[in-house]
């Protein structure tokens, strides 16, 4: 599960908090607050794409074999992708399990 | 050289401004601020100062407009008052975290309702814990001065945070006042252009005002308030020089007549000089009184606070704004926080005078030191009073 890495002391923060380098947003896992994970079952998935148009997370990552990934740093276990999909290929399973 | 003239303190403040030569004013009109932008608005439309004034459609868009202004590095200046500042208030808070070193002149006017136009000190002490620096100003001179000292205290590179000139609405923005104004020459040895450690540029891009997730919120509020109240150093410096280039003096917290004082009066603003003439006159009839009054608000200056007030037995503080429902008024709150600790503190009666406009004279002040005598004998019931309240 990914953890967010902000350990900063008050001291080590810069000047009113400003970001110096661009696209760091990327660094920052939002997945951590995640109590279901989405599982793919390939077998019934048809590649059709729509978890990956739903998913509000961009956490749905388009695999080079057609399938669809998950992307566990930044999905945060909403079950949208479940909800939607139409062959019912994924399943939410506790993050405990 | 500096000039001494008859002089409206709005315009004087306005005048402060110019000669900071300011980049970028955003400002709505508000009474009793008005004059203030009205003035500066001409000065940019006849070339007087090269600056933009931004005529926004609110006091919200106007503090925006200064996060943005300040966070691209430009000089930024605004006023307001009452009802505008409170529009200003959850913008308010961003411009400190973000260190922004925004100058703002607030005429200090009741909040509504009912609706008021008049002076207390409502609006200002609705936004306690804003993180802004603070002074208040006593009288016209002291308005030009403290607004130059503003630029010069938030811009300073171990502070860059914004400050607030409080002024009486119409007590003092609107009288007129012997001003002694100081040239460019004067005021460019005082202020040195402002040089941003990091601003919002193109060629070399950052980005600012971002989210404080759970694990840095805390980090990120501790660093703002350890550099607001460090800045106390920076406020003191930087009246000392003041002091040594114009033979002006300031102090965080100024004593009058403190020496033998049983009973002291606690003031700020405009109202300290009412207060003087009381103490005057009730020394004359040998009354062991004395007055203090803040200049500095924020960061509290509790010692040279505890300092000023050794000796006295009974504060008789008094606020001009009403906390309801509270355990005192804003100030006498603040004043019996930092007092608690204290070994032999002495007695703190609150007295709440000057909402909405009221005036407070010299026999305000003389029923409220002779209570305040009466009360260190014998305790009041109410935490509280109000002073002058018809009470049928
Ligand atoms: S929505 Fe379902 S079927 Fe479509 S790509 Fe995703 S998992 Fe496969
Ligand atoms: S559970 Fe929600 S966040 Fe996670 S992949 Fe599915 S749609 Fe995206």
């Amino acid at each position: 599960m990914a953890k967010i890495d902000a350990v900063m002391g008050w001291k080590e923060l810069d000047l009113g908090c400003v970001i110096r380098q661009p696209g760091s947003s990327r660094a920052f896992k939002t997945g951590d607050w995640r109590s279901q994970r989405p599982v793919v079952d390939r077998d019934k998935c048809i590649k059709c794409g729509l978890c990956w148009v739903y998913c509000p997370d961009l956490a749905m990552v388009p695999a080079e074999d057609g399938y669809y990934a998950v992307s566990l740093d930044y999905c945060k276990g909403c079950g949208i992708c479940a909800k939607e999909c139409p062959k019912d290929a994924i399943t939410m399973v506790l993050e405990e399990d | 050289m500096a000039k001494r003239v008859g002089m409206e303190v709005s315009i004087a403040a306005s005048e402060a401004v110019k000669l900071a030569d300011v980049d970028v004013i955003a400002a709505y009109p508000i009474t009793p601020q008005t004059h203030i932008v009205e003035h500066l608005s001409e000065v940019v439309a006849d070339g007087e100062l090269d600056a933009a004034f931004v005529p926004v459609e609110s006091e919200h868009s106007a503090m925006s407009c200064c996060l943005g202004s300040s966070a691209a590095g430009a000089r930024t200046f605004t006023a307001t008052s009452s009802q505008g500042l409170a529009l200003m208030h959850e913008i308010l808070f961003i411009a400190p975290a973000m260190r922004l070193p925004i100058v703002m002149v607030v005429a200090n006017r009741a909040l509504s309702g009912p609706i008021s136009i008049w002076n207390d000190h409502s609006d200002i002490m609705a936004e306690q814990d804003i993180a802004w620096i603070q002074t208040f100003a006593e009288n016209g001179q002291e308005v030009f001065d403290l607004v130059l000292h503003a630029f010069r205290v938030a811009e300073d590179s171990k502070v860059l945070l914004p400050v607030i000139v409080n002024l009486d609405g119409f007590t003092l923005s609107h009288v007129i006042e012997p001003i002694e104004i100081l040239d460019k020459a004067e005021v460019d040895k005082y202020l040195p252009p402002y040089k941003p450690k990091v601003r919002l540029d193109p060629r070399k891009p950052v980005s600012m005002g971002l989210v404080g997730i759970p694990e840095i919120y805390t980090e990120a509020k501790k660093a703002t308030d350890e550099v607001l109240i460090n800045s106390k150093k920076i406020v003191l410096k930087a009246w000392k020089e003041f002091g040594d280039l114009f033979g002006r003096y300031y102090n965080p917290v100024e004593s009058y007549k403190t020496e033998g004082a049983e009973v002291i009066l606690i003031t700020m603003g405009s109202i300290s000089e009412t207060a003087m003439t009381a103490i005057d006159k009730m020394r004359e009839k040998g009354l062991p009184v004395g007055l203090v009054r803040f200049r500095l608000w924020k960061p509290f200056p509790a010692p040279e606070f505890k300092k000023a007030i050794a000796g006295a037995q009974t504060l008789a503080v008094v606020d001009r704004a009403l906390s309801p429902g509270g355990a005192c008024g804003p100030v006498a709150e603040e004043i019996k926080a930092a007092l608690y600790a204290e070994r032999g503190r002495p007695k703190v009666f609150n007295f709440i005078a000057g909402l909405g406009g009221r005036d407070v004279t010299v026999e305000n002040f003389e029923e409220i030191v002779s209570k305040a005598f009466a009360y260190a004998k014998k305790r009041p019931k109410q935490f509280y009073e109000m002073i002058g309240v018809r009470e049928i």
